[in-house]
């Protein structure tokens, strides 16, 4: 039950967050390599059980930077039991574990993130955040930055094309450079009239700098035992790596 | 490279971070008029898609920060611009980090704040192209070095196992910075001739 309560995307969206916060702040926190392993297969094996979709996937695999420059740098640059040479470098045991540690313990965030905030609208998400307390301006500001970002991306796709229509080829060159600033230029000029119009659309509409808030239905048994779950997952993790 | 995901930085690092970017961020909401808030928006959403934007550099390509300019046109609303497009990374796209958040709008928006204090004025005020292509150039680069520190930084504080990789992420950000100021510079040009408006902050 507790796992279907974490992959429904219907269940209170303001427990939710705050669980996976906690998770992830145990699970960031890691320092036993046999820990976070087994962290990071408990929390895949619940990923793959909500039927992962290909973008799951694809989200690990857009392996941050910092992971690829972590296992380039660390296991060279520790000292510790020699593993292996490679030419004047020498890997060491604890470097490779630290990198391995870090890495499971990056990929076992995102999957928590995806497995408990994947797919939900920015609105149920501005709505919950203001749940939360967060400040009615930031929830504003949110939720409207997630309804145009789309819009504005759409229109720099198209700026986009038409510059290669022009026969742009992008380089590294100056020109390149001058145009993609032009490119965004062009943008923000775009962005502020169109904000012109929003303005004036929402002053007569009666905007006074504030929203209706809708009222929240308070969280049910099911949500607040998928919570807990998670929750105790992360504190059970951590209390196991301290031991 | 400035999004730090979750799990890599230690707790202390973490929670000054968070400390740091909510004092930013309340300062951010005091000087922000409430009825610019739709305007604020919108300009960090283009700011945002800008960012997606891949601009070749070498080998391979970057993505712009486009800090230094929030800086000049946003103010210090650059600090909840920055906040906002983090958290719609992180909870809709799932790239970046939840706990890592306040670290990496900081890293982000207090050089870009900084860089809009400083060069701000003069890109406002000056009657000679040539010295605001410069200012807008270096808010630009100014901008992506101070990220760049400040990542390092993050990392360096955290444990001192990072040192090397800090060292090279300081690297890989000065193409980046070189990238940066050659747009950012167009960028200033290109609004002062067509809507100098624009460059005036929302939230001073």
């Amino acid at each position: 039950m507790t796992v279907a309560a974490l992959q429904t995307s219907s269940g209170d969206l303001r427990l939710r967050l705050v669980a996976a916060f906690i998770v992830i702040a145990c699970l960031s926190q890691l320092r036993a390599l046999p820990i976070a392993l087994a962290a990071l297969a408990a929390v895949g094996l619940v990923a793959a059980w909500r039927r992962p979709d290909a973008q799951l996937w694809r989200r690990l695999l857009h392996v941050e930077a910092f992971l690829l420059l972590l296992f380039a740098t660390l296991p060279f640059t520790l000292a510790g039991r020699p593993l292996f040479t490679l030419g004047p470098l020498t890997a060491s045991v604890e470097g490779l574990e630290r990198a391995m540690l870090i890495a499971a313990k990056v990929s076992a965030s995102v999957l928590v993130l995806t497995v408990m905030l994947g797919q939900v609208e920015p609105a149920r998400l501005g709505t919950a955040l203001r749940g939360l307390y967060v400040p009615e301006a930031i929830v504003r500001l949110f939720v409207l930055t997630a309804r145009y970002l789309g819009l504005i991306r759409d229109e720099a796709r198209r700026l986009q094309e038409a510059m290669r229509m022009r026969g742009f080829r992008p380089g590294t060159n100056r020109h390149s450079w001058r145009s993609y600033g032009h490119l965004i230029g062009m943008l923000l000029v775009r962005a502020l009239e169109r904000a012109q119009r929003v303005e004036e659309a929402m002053l007569c509409r009666g905007y006074e700098g504030r929203f209706p808030r809708l009222a929240q239905p308070a969280p049910s048994l099911r949500d607040w035992a998928g919570a807990s779950a998670a929750v105790v997952f992360g504190l059970a993790v951590t209390v196991a790596d301290r031991l | 490279m400035a999004h730090i995901p979750d799990g890599i930085l230690s707790a202390p690092v973490l929670i000054a971070g968070g400390a740091l970017a909510a004092a930013g961020v309340a300062l951010g909401l005091r000087r922000l008029d409430d009825r610019m808030t739709p305007r604020t928006a919108i300009l960090a959403a283009a700011f945002f898609a800008g960012s997606l934007v891949a601009v070749p550099v070498g080998p391979s390509s970057v993505h712009l920060l486009l800090a230094g300019l929030m800086g000049v046109m946003l103010g210090t609303a650059a600090f909840l611009a920055v906040l906002v497009a983090l958290l719609l990374q992180v909870l809709l796209f799932g790239f970046g980090g939840l706990t890592t958040l306040g670290v990496n709008t900081v890293n982000i928006a207090l050089p870009g704040v900084l860089c809009g204090l400083l060069l701000g004025p003069v890109i406002r005020s000056t009657t000679r192209p040539a010295v605001r292509v410069a200012a807008g150039a270096l808010a630009g680069a100014l901008a992506v070095l101070g990220t760049g520190g400040l990542v390092a930084l993050s990392l360096w504080l955290s444990s001192s196992d990072y040192t090397p990789a800090a060292r090279v992420v300081i690297a890989t950000y000065l193409p980046l910075a070189l990238a940066e100021a050659v747009v950012t510079a167009t960028i200033v040009s290109f609004l002062a001739r067509v809507q100098p408006d624009a460059l005036r902050p929302v939230a001073p």
